[in-house]
């Protein structure tokens, strides 16, 4: 099997402001992130040889991309993989270049969800042979078991989960504020996360991401040829995408207290991109914390810290901006928002900036490796993708 | 001759006092409690929860007809004696019927059985009667009326009770009615309705049975009866001399209410639940005529009880928290939509319904002949071993389940929030994602106790969906709530 690593190159990234973009259409968003991202790259968007293009509910087919871009008779490859949609664009691109079969690629995220009106996500489309009758909850729900899977397998009662919980809430907004693209901009305190109305108990308001519209775009190259578009280019080490087979559903195996897909993925691409310390050599992380009790899981199931002790590091803020490892710097879904098929795309265009030291206020220090996971589905049934890039080959 | 073979029956975990009725409306005070269908479930569910507590232990595959009567069933054409049928698992050859129209709706079940297995028609019929009728908001029979079923088992082997005879007459009066344009129960006078049509038709049918009988009314052990009021069960008990408390015993009225086509049946269990062998039990019904049937009881009866019956199923409830809760149940009042994707993007498809009504209203997974690893729902392909097509069909319905998670959805739609979804897993293996209904949002605890209930998940397209979900343990005669 061969490894990706130091094959392709990301030259170029851009991503709109997510949020309620009342006055932006979809097309206005995929145009914004995809300019930002050839003006960074300094290529013609008529240099793109193919693009991959990445969103759950937009609609089908390439052309919803290509139209506004006038990407004319190039190959357009529309992919869904739930959230973790976006990384699943890079992939496909990553790979097509690896291959040797393009040079210059496009990968384009992009989900309009505040058009709906609903307070979570859309229906994806009706479900001709839609049988399986237990539909009747919410992903909040879903994820709101593995809550209380994590706080029962570890003994932490309500009152110790929720304060938990609610700390990676307030650090997700303290990084968010510091964010000008963000879609929440305010630091928000401990009590106001505790206290806030539950949505799928044990989650509160404050434990949930936002549902927003946005964009986000990467040009990538063959690692050889990055030199030519730019000093700084940022090499792929890794993206592996981890699909579960519903096992946490169908059996008692799955103790709901992580993510079994995100434990592998992260296994998978610390074996291609040759980490053995993930902790250690990781510099910054952008992770999936669709809801709180995510990031909380993610944390074990990407080894940084030990299974069952996440508590700890929480509390010592090791994941912190100033922490020994900073996770979700730019707000990660709580704060930037989460508009489905971007996410991926928004979560490297983070990584993008902090291993080029461009992150302003939010910029760790001397970056090396950056990662990134983006998750879909839910605990039981997941799709993890995880992507891992540096500032240098080798 | 042919008789009860087994009995069942089914009330609601919910009830609703009479006295905060009365709140409401500001309205004169009434004793006792009402039940009250859960909004998730409806006559076709309580039936099946009646005929599940009157079949435990004994084998579907062995019943040959199910006869299922009520005035408010799901479908005005559809037969929901076939839907149950196929819940419990009848043989195909199964006859099954509905029947509806009238409050004896039960009892011409009943008569239908017993003339069947006399016949040699069929061996054993489970006739199930289950009513929800909606009695006009602030009106009175809001207050006296009440949902639940009664299930009976009627063959001719190993009867605990025995029919001695049947007497049915017809009789037209314009005194209780739905049309079919009606919601809510119509009466005419009360006094008209009383006189001239349930006490005189009554008293003259059941004196009737009793004369070609030979008996007294000192001779009857047990009297189960239907009856729209208390008041009017006691002039009845007047005037065919019955003594109220030691023959008829009601339990229904002060607890239940009128449960329309099932009371009669369901007093009837109420009566087997306590009654000695070789005793008299006449069952009446009444309802544009009247049915008289008179049992006597044999020595199974002491040996074979229902699982929880009325009894049981009376002793454990919890009261709703407010009128307003019920009007939301009953879907009385048109509420401020949810900001979600419309329920019709969910709409079930008939052909995957009928594809999969063995796994879905039988909730039948599948055990792994290799590794034994029971899964829900079936699967092809092992999740523990992978292997391919080594698989047994596993109904899951009955096993002994504990919550393993749980959250409480408030933002999914649903006719009273919080939805609580829980992951439950069965001893001896397997995992569902399921609802869980009847229960207190505060004492949901992982590791609780919970048993399978079928229920109506929602109503879209004219379909109502059919699935399971697991409640708290209720408890069983003599035992304390789970």
């Amino acid at each position: 099997m061969n490894s990706i690593k130091d094959k392709v190159a990301i030259v170029g990234m851009g991503c709109v402001k997510f949020g309620e973009n009342w006055d932006k259409s979809l097309e206005d968003m995929i145009i914004d992130a995809a300019y930002e991202a050839f003006e960074d790259a300094g290529v013609d968007p008529k240099d793109i040889q193919a693009a991959w293009w990445g969103s759950v509910f937009a609609g089908e087919s390439g052309s919803i991309m290509s139209t506004p871009l006038k990407l004319a008779y190039i190959p357009v490859t529309h992919v869904e993989n739930q959230c973790a949609t976006g990384s699943e664009a890079i992939r496909g691109a990553a790979y097509a270049v690896a291959a040797g079969i393009y040079d210059l690629v496009l990968a384009v995220g992009a989900e309009k969800l505040k058009d709906t009106g609903y307070s979570g996500l859309p229906q994806t489309r009706p479900v001709a042979t839609w049988s399986y009758r237990l539909t009747t909850q919410t992903p909040a729900a879903g994820f709101a078991m593995m809550a209380t899977g994590y706080f029962a397998k570890y003994g932490l009662d309500f009152d110790e989960g929720k304060r938990l919980l609610a700390r990676i809430a307030v650090k997700n907004h303290h990084n968010g504020s510091l964010n000008p693209k963000a879609h929440f901009q305010r630091e928000i305190t401990l009590e106001q996360a505790i206290n806030a109305p539950m949505i799928a108990y044990p989650l509160g308001l404050y434990d949930a991401c936002g549902v927003s519209d946005g964009a986000a775009a990467a040009v990538l190259c063959r690692a050889d040829l990055a030199k030519s578009f730019r000093t700084d280019p940022i090499y792929i080490k890794a993206v592996s995408i981890c699909q579960g087979a519903r096992e946490g559903w169908l059996s008692q195996v799955y103790d709901l207290a992580h993510v079994e897909e995100t434990y592998r993925g992260g296994i998978a691409a610390y074996q291609e991109a040759g980490i053995k310390n993930p902790r250690k050599e990781i510099s910054v992380a952008e992770v999936h914390d669709c809801f709180s009790i995510t990031e909380l899981t993610i944390m074990e199931d990407l080894q940084f810290s030990p299974r069952g002790r996440v508590r700890e590091d929480i509390e010592a803020r090791t994941f912190t901006l100033e922490g020994e490892l900073p996770v979700n710097t730019d707000g990660g879904l709580k704060c930037f928002g989460h508009p489905i098929g971007a996410t991926g795309l928004r979560m490297l265009y983070e990584v993008y900036k902090q291993l080029q030291g461009k992150a302003g206020p939010r910029q760790v220090k001397n970056p090396r490796l950056g990662l990134t996971h983006n998750q879909g589905g839910e605990p039981g049934s997941a799709t993890v993708s995880v992507l891992i890039a540096g500032n240098e080959l080798g | 001759m042919p008789g009860i073979v087994a009995y069942g029956a089914y009330v609601p975990y919910f009830r609703l006092s009479r006295a905060e009725i009365a709140r409401a409306w500001a309205g004169g005070p009434a004793p006792g409690e009402r039940a009250v269908a859960a909004y998730d479930e409806d006559s076709l569910t309580m039936a099946v929860e009646a005929a599940r507590d009157c079949l435990r232990g004994r084998e579907a595959s062995a019943v040959d007809g199910l006869y299922f009567a009520s005035t408010t069933p799901p479908y005005k054409e559809k037969q929901s004696a076939a839907t149950i049928a196929a819940v419990l698992g009848l043989p195909d050859s199964a006859l099954t019927v509905d029947f509806s129209g009238s409050l004896r709706a039960g009892t011409n079940a009943l008569a239908a059985a017993l003339d069947a297995v006399a016949a040699g028609r069929a061996h054993t019929v489970l006739v199930v009667a289950s009513d929800m009728r909606l009695g006009y908001p602030s009106g009175p029979a809001e207050v006296n009326l009440g949902d639940g079923a009664a299930a009976l088992l009627v063959g001719s082997d190993q009867v605990l009770a025995e029919l001695v005879r049947f007497d049915s007459r017809y009789y037209e009066i314009q005194d209780v009615w739905r049309s079919d344009r009606d919601t809510f129960v119509r009466s005419a006078e009360d006094r008209f309705a009383t006189e001239a049509g349930y006490l005189k038709v009554m008293v003259e049918s059941v004196s009737a049975t009793l004369r070609s009988a030979g008996l007294r009314a000192e001779d009857i052990a047990r009297v189960a009866l239907n009856s729209p009021t208390p008041r009017q069960l006691r002039s009845l008990c007047q005037k065919l001399h019955f003594d109220e408390k030691s023959q008829v015993a009601d339990v229904l009225h002060a607890a239940v209410g009128d449960t329309g086509c099932a009371m009669s049946l369901m007093s009837l269990v109420a009566q087997l639940e306590e009654a000695g062998a070789d005793e008299m039990v006449l069952l009446a019904s009444y309802g544009n005529g009247c049915d008289v049937v008179l049992f006597k009881t044999t020595d199974l009866i002491r040996t074979c009880r229902a699982a929880r019956g009325v009894r049981g199923h009376i002793n454990s409830k919890a009261l709703m928290r407010n009128y307003e809760q019920y009007l939301r149940w009953r879907e009385l009042l048109e509420l401020q939509p949810p900001a979600r994707p419309p329920l019709e993007m969910r709409a079930p498809s008939p052909a995957a319904q009928w594809r999969e009504v063995s796994w879905e209203l039988r909730l039948t997974g599948t055990k792994c002949r290799v590794c034994g690893t029971p899964q829900y729902p079936p699967q092809r392909v092992c999740v523990t071993c992978q292997s391919k097509d080594q698989m047994d069909p596993y109904r899951f319905t009955d096993v002994t389940a504990r919550v393993f998670s749980f959250s409480h959805d408030y933002v999914m739609q649903t006719i009273d929030p919080p939805v609580t979804v829980t992951f439950v897993d069965f001893e001896g293996g397997g995992r569902l994602m399921c609802d869980m209904t009847d229960r207190d949002p505060a004492a949901v605890k992982v590791g609780m106790p919970v048993e399978m209930t079928f229920r109506r998940l929602y109503y879209v397209n004219g379909i109502y969906n059919y699935w399971w979900k697991c409640r708290p343990v209720r408890a069983m005669p003599g035992a304390e709530e789970g």
